[in-house]
């Protein structure tokens, strides 16, 4: 949790760097307005309806988290991939979710969500005891379906706005709010990690605690096929954002 | 009626793929031609596929000075899939906006390297990494000048790859626009002979490229308010596809809710029609963007304005989406045509945007053919006859399947397979 905020910070100052640079520059000849302008199309409804105050910033992120993934994230990921098995990525990618299922768990919980938290709950106890730790995913073929909920949708339920647009350093698209849930979650598992201190007796619990993390992140990383601005469409950062709100609300549906 | 088709897709979809392998009544399932560009071809209908393909995507540097916020555009980027052994070399060139990687370029690269060709794809000379990279002029849609273009990056890439693999001869392939552009591309072998292609396929041509795009555009016409009220025409797409969405029991917005979509006659065919052109309106404003960029057109991008990574584009966007092809055309293309040939009529530029231009050269080779379908609707009325005329043997024509619906199906996809095999027609 602590590395998230000092790599955030780290970030945001980078950004702010970035974006400070870009303004600097004088331009030569001066500017003569286009012919066609936004103006003449104003009586459409519009479409996206995100609200992104602060899009100079995001764009700078985006463009952060597009250089970190191609500098560093994506050469450890091709690493990863090259190294180990396609089951070894199976099981530790099954390990990471059975973790999660606890979030998805308790934030069922506080939305009332029954049907959600039990069948959850039944994946969490199936895959941890027979399915070795949350190696094998066995609920799965037993017909229990994945499911999803974090504490952003719960603070949906309670009725909490989104919050404006917010690209986070190497976590992607955001909102205030779902920036908000996600130090929550965080913030839960970090408790319930010092609480049973798994590694507390092993005498060397940081360093274990670390590679855990980075394997997590390499994980998520490896798991996720989106790779910045690989649609060579000059309009993604804006198609980004519209899917990931679209993408948001239909996932909150159910 | 409406639950006797929904049955029959259904029993279609479930059927086992050996009842059919050598049955001669063709069985794409969907007889709609805009319900069939949208939804393609089902999974359970496209050739079994086993093994890995190495397709891999690969970046020819170029040294052009690009604007700044082109920063992640490292060069022209294209995607390949090589045997390690001796083998025919296919180049693809992908439709209207699309990348080496779309999906349907995607499934022709699997399929022609399973069937034993090196494959090369390439990008669509309108897509922005085309325009930023290989296009000598930035100003896609002039055909002989594309198919210039893409030429020149053919040996480019050749140069790069031949050291790598051993090819036997080559081949040539496009769909929708990229096939009117293998056509020219073709021609320009002929003259040129780097490569001698055996076989050129063109798949779901355009034969007049603006009458095409006046067709296409022309879908807006049947939504409500027409093309000036695109955006609230989407929205109202959405919500109907959300509440559609909430009502049933879907995990996911994937293929199965689409044929849910489909069969419960969601959309009726003015919204069908609709979303075909918002989708080819996305793809343009990208071309329109990139274009004007590159060139400091003064179109929708201020004259000499120098753009930054963090400037908003949203305006533009927006802006780029509701101009149509055909404003493209009359307020850009064609002057920027005109200041190059002072005298240059529109007519003449739009007949040389057309197959007919090298109409005797298609009528006379032996080596391009045509694969299309009898209700391709970017074919104007009279033009599936003039295909017929130019290419005779030449030409097949499939009964349905709208504008490259059917290009996976496994029927079209080992006849097209079989054809750039075939030492006849």
């Amino acid at each position: 949790m602590f590395r998230y905020i000092i790599h955030l910070f780290i970030s945001l100052g980078l950004a702010l760097y970035l974006t400070g640079c870009a303004a600097s520059n004088a331009h030569i000849a001066s500017e003569i307005p286009p012919m066609h302008t936004v103006s003449e199309f104003s009586d459409d409804e519009s479409v996206s309806h995100t609200e992104d105050p602060w899009e100079g910033f995001n764009k700078g992120m985006y463009k952060f988290n597009y250089e970190a993934d191609r500098f560093f994230f994506l050469p450890v990921v091709n690493a990863y991939e090259t190294a180990t098995p396609h089951f070894v990525q199976t099981g530790v990618s099954n390990f990471f979710a059975n973790i999660r299922e606890v979030r998805t768990l308790y934030n069922g919980i506080l939305q009332a969500k029954g049907k959600k938290s039990l069948v959850t709950i039944g994946r969490f106890l199936t895959n941890s005891t027979i399915g070795i730790g949350g190696l094998f995913d066995l609920a799965t073929s037993f017909g229990w379906r994945q499911q999803y909920e974090d504490f952003d949708h719960t603070m949906e339920t309670w009725g909490v706005g989104t919050g404006p647009y917010l690209v986070l350093p190497l976590l992607g698209p955001n909102t205030v709010r779902s920036a908000g849930g996600f130090a929550v979650d965080g913030g839960v598992r970090w408790a319930i990690m010092n609480g049973i201190d798994p590694f507390g007796g092993t005498g060397a619990r940081t360093e274990i605690e670390t590679g855990i993390t980075a394997l997590e992140t390499v994980d998520l990383r490896h798991r996720e096929s989106f790779r910045y601005y690989e649609s060579d469409y000059p309009f993604e950062y804006y198609m980004v954002r519209y899917i990931f709100s679209e993408h948001r609300e239909l996932t909150s549906i159910k | 009626m409406k639950i006797a088709r929904g049955v029959l897709i259904v029993f279609l979809l479930l059927m086992p793929a050996f009842a059919w392998a050598d049955d001669t009544v063709y069985r794409y399932p969907i007889d709609d031609s805009y319900a069939a560009t949208i939804l393609g071809t089902p999974q359970k209908l496209r050739p079994e596929l086993s093994g890995e393909v190495p397709v891999k995507t690969m970046i020819l540097e170029t040294d052009l000075k690009k604007p700044e916020i082109f920063f992640y555009d490292h060069g022209l980027r294209y995607t390949v899939a090589f045997q390690d052994r001796k083998a025919p070399l296919i180049f693809l060139i992908a439709g209207t906006g699309g990348s080496s990687r779309s999906s349907k370029m995607l499934a022709l690269v699997n399929n022609l390297y399973r069937a034993g060709f090196h494959v090369v794809a390439l990008p669509s000379p309108t897509s922005s990494n085309f325009i930023i990279n290989a296009s000598t002029s930035h100003v896609p849609g002039n055909l002989a000048e594309d198919a210039a273009d893409l030429y020149q990056t053919m040996e480019q890439i050749w140069n790069v790859s031949k050291e790598h693999i051993e090819v036997s001869d080559f081949f040539l392939a496009g769909y929708s626009l990229g096939g009117t552009e293998a056509a020219f591309v073709a021609k320009l072998d002929e003259e040129r002979k780097v490569f001698d292609f055996r076989r050129v396929l063109m798949l779901n041509p355009a034969v007049s490229l603006y009458s095409s795009v006046s067709r296409i555009e022309g879908l807006l016409d049947g939504i409500p308010g027409g093309p000036r009220r695109i955006g609230a025409f989407f929205n109202q797409m959405m919500a109907k596809s959300t509440d559609f969405y909430r009502k049933g029991d879907f995990v996911a917005i994937d293929d199965d809710f689409l044929y849910a979509a489909y069969q419960a006659q969601l959309l009726n065919r003015n919204e069908a029609g609709g979303l075909i052109a918002v989708s080819f309106r996305i793809g343009s404003a990208g071309m329109i963007f990139t274009s004007d960029a590159m060139t400091n057109g003064g179109y929708v991008i201020p004259k000499n304005k120098v753009l930054k990574n963090s400037d908003s584009l949203d305006d533009c966007f927006w802006t780029s989406l509701h101009l149509s092809f055909l404003d493209y055309f009359n307020e850009y293309f064609y002057p920027y045509f005109q200041s190059r040939y002072p005298g240059l009529s529109k007519e003449k530029l739009i007949e040389a945007l057309s197959l007919k231009s090298i109409e005797g050269y298609l009528a006379s080779s032996n080596r391009i053919g045509v694969i299309t379908n009898e209700d391709d609707f970017i074919l104007a009325q009279g033009e599936l006859d003039y295909l017929r005329r130019v290419f005779g043997p030449r030409l097949k024509v499939y009964p349905c399947g709208g504008h490259l619906g059917n290009l996976e199906y496994r029927d079209n996809m080992a006849f097209l397979i079989d054809r750039l095999r075939s030492a006849t027609w």
